[in-house]
């Protein structure tokens, strides 16, 4: 049965067959192939494209263009005519980011021990994960399962490419002409360049490890190509040239989500490339930001699977954030149109084409308009590629790519018959299958039987009844054939072939001794036993969208919050100025300013504080923090100057609230300690729910180094990349800084040069305008760096942790450089055995500028405690210990100017305590930045509140969708994502 | 820089008179001991102003108010008025003595290979010299239990006094219980498997528990009387008779109820909860099963983003405030443990009252080790275990520890560390 479906489907697709290529030789015939006939549809409600559409239109192509469209066109003689009343037309869809016929690579297998840091491929850019000079045609092969999938889910024309390495190559544009070859079905060999941030699978070379690596190489390769360009590299780079002979080409760049579409962005500015961003889904959490970025989009159009919740401990591991982007993705759709954002919609990321109609559906639920949603798989994409000419409408002219269905291509019940791509027909469904649904009675051997047929026109299912009760049978409706058999006693089988003939099937039964009798059965029309369940369902209203907050998560603001004018009355008052602490006294916050400090100040309309018996001090300020970032460790080389953590700051992290809670206002978010020049760092600003943007003070240039056993790679399985040694790390600092000094030299001679942007941070340092905060535990190579300084001609800012700081306070205070410490951490590692908790009052009393940093979620909001301990170990004084995490990392981060201490005119970072700061009983009570209130203790409890209100409603959201448990209904398991707590030594796993 | 010289005088002055470097452990207590004026903390709740204490040979003879009972002072006098007297703080579920530096595997011996192996022991391993050890002392910890990490039942710990020259001077109770890692309903997906990173609901979960259930079923039928021995049953025999607790660790709500399961089904007499994350969910069925629980770090951030900041500074409360026995514990780390009193300090600054927060540290652990006859408090009877502070010793800013007595031996408060402060805070001094 199924072969003869087969051939009879080939059979009409050949008969469509009309290509031939004239310059071919011919040895299996003459030359009569030649086909120039019309083929007209009338009476069709024409789409022709997303803004017109003709009502009992008529639609002419030939040799598989369209001709015409219009109100009513006249035949030509030469026509075939389809009458497709009561039908649509619909231009086919387009797929603009696909990987159809193009294998995505295996990664070779094995690899040994260690990483790889070369690359491995001569005569190309010297990072493996730019392989801009990949043609995805010539890796082509046609997949005519997977083109049938897209025909049913009604798009035609589809643009693919090799989804590997950074830097992709060139992809295509295919029309699924199942009846055409290759041929005829490439419509553009180069339709557009492709990029990402994921590696290559194809080679094992090291960097980038992180997404930052992978956005600076982006940087650094562009620099190169202009270099290139200029004629400045005398061998040949074939991956550069691509990138050259390819600037014209449209450019998709992949990323997976929101924070990507900032960071592509970013790119595209800096090197003036019009990305267009492959989304992720959920750019609405954040959508004034991707407003703002007046870019083009390419939306997958994947929702998350609701996740079971019937396992109520399971269920309680869920977090409200995943909950809430289940609820709100479907509206991400409406809510990019709404804000007027281009986009072309894809069924990338999907597992099949299949689940796109039903995600679509549930996105034009969410107010996605029907017009929006068809541009946006037509036009839009169409347009991205520069063919609007060519596809994405039935203007006379294109492509007669279209489908013939039911009626509105967006309602779930909608048939699609017939997909027609270049002219050739592709029939999904007969539409001239003869509605045979209803109820049939015919005797054999002296029992009467009921046949109930139903759904006849699409998946037909028949039920046999003797005396009302059913018996077992096999049905099928196929190709104009009911067949229908089964045993009334055991293995005696009746066949029933028969097929309809005006309101009857006529055939014949075969009985089981082999006898045949005629049969004619007349049909009942059936009861609409169905309406109930369509009832039902219509029933079902849209869900509830939640609001979204600020982050999008538990603990989100409802709206951000602005800056007051705050006047915190009668609290003991650390001021870390000549005045000491002040009792009993007031601080007026003004314009994100500190305005006044005194007795008895008044100021209308202020909002008071009563702060009797509480403390106030400076917000703290964290020196060492990995918080809020999407990645820590750029380990792939052993210095990686060039890349930024502000590239990766992740301002959805909780951690961010939770230092807000425990008073800290700044911090420096680090690049981790893989290797001994890292990245460079982000200053933040603690500003929970803003914008990077917003939190990042952009003014503050620093970068991490790092020395001893993290660089060395002791602690993990590494021996490969130098420096294995304290001794190799002094010759990286040597090398580096002395290459540094020679491109300053050549950049400063008037000459062309290599723009580098390692080297460029490298040279800040030596012009003084880039400080170095340097991870350093033992003495020895303390004092090495500083050597190193001298002999090279810069200073070392800080050294944080600084273990073994008391041990060279003295050379520390003559270098100048501040000591950025842990309290009492110590033991574990081997070079933490001589790690003192006196070792901040030795360097203070030695007069270096000390801080206490964290390096730790935890510890960072305890940061207060961690300096009581320094009154404890060492006998500072309780003021002093206090600047600890307020003034003096204020001093090493260059901010003390605006932060740290409560003076006039310096930013309102202010905590209000309910204790003596230094007690392990003070809690913050405010937080407060730039006169803004981040952490309140009473909007801490309502937001508390909130997160159970809100989990319990979008549990039963879940818990009412669909049925059944996991697996049933679509749902998932739940899963609780595992929060990495990020160190130093943090080493990301990106593929 | 007041309080700084004060502290060094001091630390000479200790020096000077006791003459104990770091790791020599001190000798018996010789004659009496009287300490006067200072307020004690006696660790069950009460706080004797003005309190006179007694100690000879080695034990509390009076605790008493000093305004109530005149009395002569016996043998030599420390006078300590306005300080503060501890019991010494007791530290559970730690590492201590097992583990030397972290990441050098050579001093590493806290996790052993196996999967049920309860017949391994702790306290064999323990590290009496220890540079970590030795740093417990001068903030108070004088007690701890070390026990073995990994596995399912990862082997049995022990109670040792921090002041000691090797292991068996050590033990204050060896082998007081075996310790199991429940199985855990989430399970991390394999990501290098292309799984999705993170905690999804564990298949293995009840085959998991099931092997947990034979095993003791198993030790349980052992006990009644076997000729061909096993080392592992053999091992289990305190759990199944009740003289050793059994250590349970999980966090789950679920797992928690199924631990109040299996301690009934397998009639386990001494069952002690240990994490316990959501535990404050149920906290009344805890107490009625008389579970007591040792908690997860308290200074931690919450496990799952949700949560309140303050989750673990005060999931402690809920479960004192059920009638549950609270410990804090260390989720077997070493070096941090030095850190305990403040971890009870943590509490107080969530409304919990300083002797309330003392009890998890002091009383509290001492019951559920089974040690609280001899130790947990200041009263008489007791060892005398104790410590003199400066001020209010759960909290970092007023704890400065001058004096501490194991059992009345005036242990050494000089470490590793003070010992390296010394010299280099001499050579600062000296312009160098």
């Amino acid at each position: 049965m199924f072969i003869k479906k087969l051939s009879f489907l080939g059979l009409l697709l050949c008969s469509f067959t009309f290509y031939a290529q004239d310059y071919f030789p011919k040895n299996d015939g003459v030359r009569a192939d030649k086909n120039s006939n019309y083929t007209v549809f009338k009476n069709a409600t024409i789409h022709v494209s997303p803004s017109e559409t003709i009502k009992k239109g008529t639609l002419v192509i030939q040799d598989g263009k369209v001709v015409s469209v219009g109100k009513s066109s006249n035949a030509p003689a030469n026509a075939i005519v389809v009458d497709l009343a009561g039908k649509s037309i619909y231009p086919s869809f387009i797929d603009i980011y696909t990987d159809f016929g193009v294998e995505k690579p295996e990664r070779p297998r094995g690899g040994g021990r260690g990483s790889q840091y070369d690359n491995t491929r001569d005569g190309f850019y010297w990072n493996d994960h730019i392989r801009p000079e990949t043609e995805a045609i010539t890796k082509f092969e046609y997949d005519s399962k997977k083109a049938k999938q897209f025909l049913e889910a009604g798009f035609g024309v589809v643009q693919t490419h090799h989804h590997d390495g950074i830097a992709r190559g060139t992809g295509f544009l295919v029309a699924l002409n199942q009846a055409g070859t290759d041929a005829h079905r490439i419509l553009e060999s180069r339709s557009a360049e492709h990029y990402s941030f994921d590696k290559s699978r194809l080679s094992r070379q090291s960097y980038p490890t992180s997404k930052m690596g992978a956005t600076a190489l982006l940087r650094q390769l562009h620099h190169d190509i202009d270099w290139y360009k200029k004629g400045n590299i005398s061998t040949k780079d074939l991956a550069i040239e691509a990138i050259i002979k390819n600037e014209g080409l449209p450019k998709f760049f992949e990323g997976d989500g929101l924070y990507d579409a900032l960071r592509i962005d970013k790119l595209g500015d800096q090197f003036n490339k019009d990305y267009v961003i492959v989304g992720g889904g959920d750019e609405y959490k954040r959508i004034n930001e991707i407003k703002a970025l007046n870019r083009s989009f390419v939306l997958p159009i994947k929702f998350p699977a609701a996740m079971d919740m019937t396992d109520p401990y399971a269920a309680s591991y869920v977090a409200l954030e995943d909950m809430k982007h289940w609820n709100q993705a479907p509206s991400n759709p409406k809510w990019m149109a709404d804000n007027g954002i281009n986009f072309a919609l894809t069924t990338f990321s999907l597992k099949s084409p299949k689940d796109f109609k039903t995600n679509l559906i549930k996105a034009i639920e969410r107010g996605l308009s029907k017009e929006k949603a068809l541009a946006a798989l037509t036009t839009i994409p169409a347009a991205m590629i520069g063919k609007s000419n060519e596809v994405g409408s039935l203007k006379a002219g294109s492509w007669a790519n279209f489908m013939i269905t039911s009626g509105d291509v967006f309602e779930k019940d909608t048939k699609l018959y017939e997909h027609w791509i270049q002219g050739s027909k592709t029939v999904l469904k007969d539409m001239t299958a003869v509605d045979i649904d209803g109820s049939y009675t015919f005797s054999l051997e002296g029992s009467s039987y009921d046949l109930e047929v139903k759904n006849s026109t699409d998946k037909a299912s028949g039920t046999l009844k003797k005396g009302g009760e059913k018996v077992d049978s096999k049905f099928s409706y196929k190709d104009g054939w009911v067949t229908v058999s089964f045993a009334p006693s055991d293995n005696k089988y009746i066949r029933l072939s028969t097929s309809p003939d005006g309101n009857k099937l006529r055939g014949k039964a075969i009985l089981a001794n082999g006898t045949e009798q005629a049969v004619s059965a007349v049909r009942n029309v059936l009861a609409e036993g169905d309406s109930k369940k369509k009832d039902k369902k219509e029933d079902v209203s849209s869900p509830e969208v939640m609001p979204l907050t600020f982050p999008n998560q538990a603990f989100g603001f409802a709206a951000q919050p602005s800056q007051e004018t705050i006047l915190i009355k009668n609290a003991t008052i650390w001021t870390n100025e000549a005045d000491g602490i002040l009792t009993n006294t007031d601080i007026l916050l003004k314009e994100g300013k500190i305005s006044a400090i005194g007795k008895d100040l008044n100021e209308r309309g202020a909002r008071v504080i009563d702060a009797q018996g509480k403390h106030v001090t400076p917000g703290i300020i964290d020196e060492h923090t990995h918080i809020g970032a999407f990645s820590i460790n750029e380990s792939g080389h052993n210095s990686t100057a060039e890349v930024r953590m502000a590239d990766v700051v992740n301002p959805d992290d909780i951690d961010i609230y939770w230092n807000l809670a425990g008073g800290v206002t700044s911090a420096q978010l680090l690049h981790g300690s893989a290797n001994p020049i890292g990245g460079q760092s982000a200053v933040l600003k603690m500003k929970w729910g803003a914008p990077v943007d917003e939190m990042v003070l952009k003014d503050k240039k620093f970068i991490k180094f790092a020395l001893g056993e993290n660089v060395k790679q002791s602690n993990w399985q590494s021996f490969s990349r130098f420096p294995q040694t304290r001794m190799g790390v002094e010759q990286v600092f040597v090398d580096y800084f002395q290459r540094a000094k020679e491109y300053k030299a050549r950049k400063n001679s008037g000459r062309p040069y290599r723009m580098d942007e390692e080297m460029e941070t490298i040279v800040e340092i030596l012009d003084g305008k880039r400080y170095i905060s340097c991870h350093s535990y033992v003495q020895s190579e303390i004092n090495m760096l500083m050597k190193v300084a001298d002999r090279m001609g810069f200073k070392v800012n800080t050294f944080t942790h600084i273990l073994e700081g008391y041990k060279v306070a003295n050379k520390m205070k003559e270098h100048g450089v501040g000591g950025s410490t842990f309290s009492d951490w110590w033991a574990y590692k081997y070079e933490v055995n001589d790690a003192i908790p006196y070792n901040a009052a030795i360097m203070h009393d030695a007069g270096v500028v000390v801080a206490i940093n964290s390096d730790d979620a935890e510890m960072s909001r305890r940061l207060n405690q961690e300096a009581a301990k320094i009154v404890k170990y060492g006998g500072v004084s309780e003021e002093d210990a206090l600047k600890m995490v307020t003034l003096n990392p204020a001093k090493l981060l260059h901010m003390d100017d605006r932060t740290g201490s409560l003076k006039v005119g310096k930013d309102a970072d202010v905590v209000v305590w309910s204790h003596h700061p230094l007690s392990v009983k003070a809690r913050a009570e405010q937080t407060i930045i730039e006169g803004t209130v981040y952490f309140d203790k009473d909007r801490d409890t309502q937001l508390r509140a909130k997160v159970q209100e809100e989990k319990s409603k979008l549990t039963s959201m879940l818990l009412s969708e669909g049925s059944g448990g996991a697996g049933k209904g679509g749902k998932k398991p739940p899963t609780w994502k595992d929060k990495q707590r990020m160190h130093c030594d943090t080493i990301e796993t990106q593929e | 820089m007041k309080t700084r010289q004060y502290i060094i005088t001091s630390l000479v002055a200790l020096f000077s008179v006791v003459a104990l470097a770091q790791q020599t452990p001190a000798p018996e207590q010789s004659g009496a001991i009287t300490i006067t004026g200072a307020t004690a903390h006696v660790g069950n709740g009460e706080i004797i102003e003005n309190a006179v204490i007694v100690m000879e040979d080695g034990k509390l003879t009076t605790v008493a108010d000093g305004k109530v009972i005149k009395m002569a002072p016996k043998g030599t006098v420390i006078d300590a008025q306005g300080k503060h007297i501890y019991p010494g703080f007791i530290a559970t579920n730690t590492t201590l003595g097992l583990v030397e530096v972290g990441a050098v595997r050579p001093s590493n011996d806290d996790d052993e290979i196996g999967d049920m192996i309860p017949h391994v022991r702790a306290l064999i391993a323990y590290n009496a010299e220890s540079k970590v050890v030795e740093s417990m002392r001068p903030n108070g910890v004088l007690m701890a239990q070390t026990r073995p990490l990994g596995g399912r039942i990862s082997g049995t710990s022990s109670v040792v006094q921090l002041d000691a020259w090797n292991w068996e001077d050590a033990a204050y109770r060896a082998d007081d219980g075996v310790w199991l890692n429940w199985p855990s309903s989430m399970t991390r997906g394999r990501w290098w498997l292309g799984e999705e990173p993170g905690f999804k609901p564990n298949k293995n979960y009840v085959k998991d528990i099931d092997e947990v259930k034979n095993f003791m079923e198993n030790a349980t039928a052992y006990a009644k009387g076997n000729t061909d021995q096993n080392l592992a049953f053999e091992a289990m025999k305190g759990v199944v008779s009740g003289a050793q607790n059994l250590y349970v660790a999980a966090n789950g709500e679920r797992e928690i109820r199924d631990i109040l399961n299996f301690k009934r089904d397998m009639n386990i007499k001494n069952l002690v909860l240990v994490g316990a994350y959501e535990a404050p969910k149920v906290a009344k069925e805890l107490a009625a099963a008389n579970i007591s629980v040792i908690l997860q770090r308290v200074q931690e951030t919450p496990s799952i983003s949700d949560h309140d900041y303050d989750y673990n500074y005060k999931f402690a409360i809920d479960l004192v405030n059920a009638g549950v026995t609270v410990a804090l514990g260390y989720d077997g780390e070493y070096w941090q443990v030095r850190n305990l009193p403040f971890y009870a300090g943590q509490i107080t600054g969530q409304g919990m009252s300083d002797e309330e927060a003392l009890k998890l540290i002091t009383i509290n652990p001492a019951k559920i080790l089974g040690i609280d006859k001899t130790t947990g408090t200041l009263e008489s009877g007791k060892d005398a275990t104790l410590f003199i502070s400066d001020g209010n010793a759960l909290d970092m800013r007023t704890n400065n520890v001058t004096r501490a007595f194991i059992q009345g031996r005036d242990v050494s408060l000089e470490t590793h560390q003070t010992k390296l402060y010394k010299r280099y805070n001499t050579k600062a001094q000296n312009g160098q």
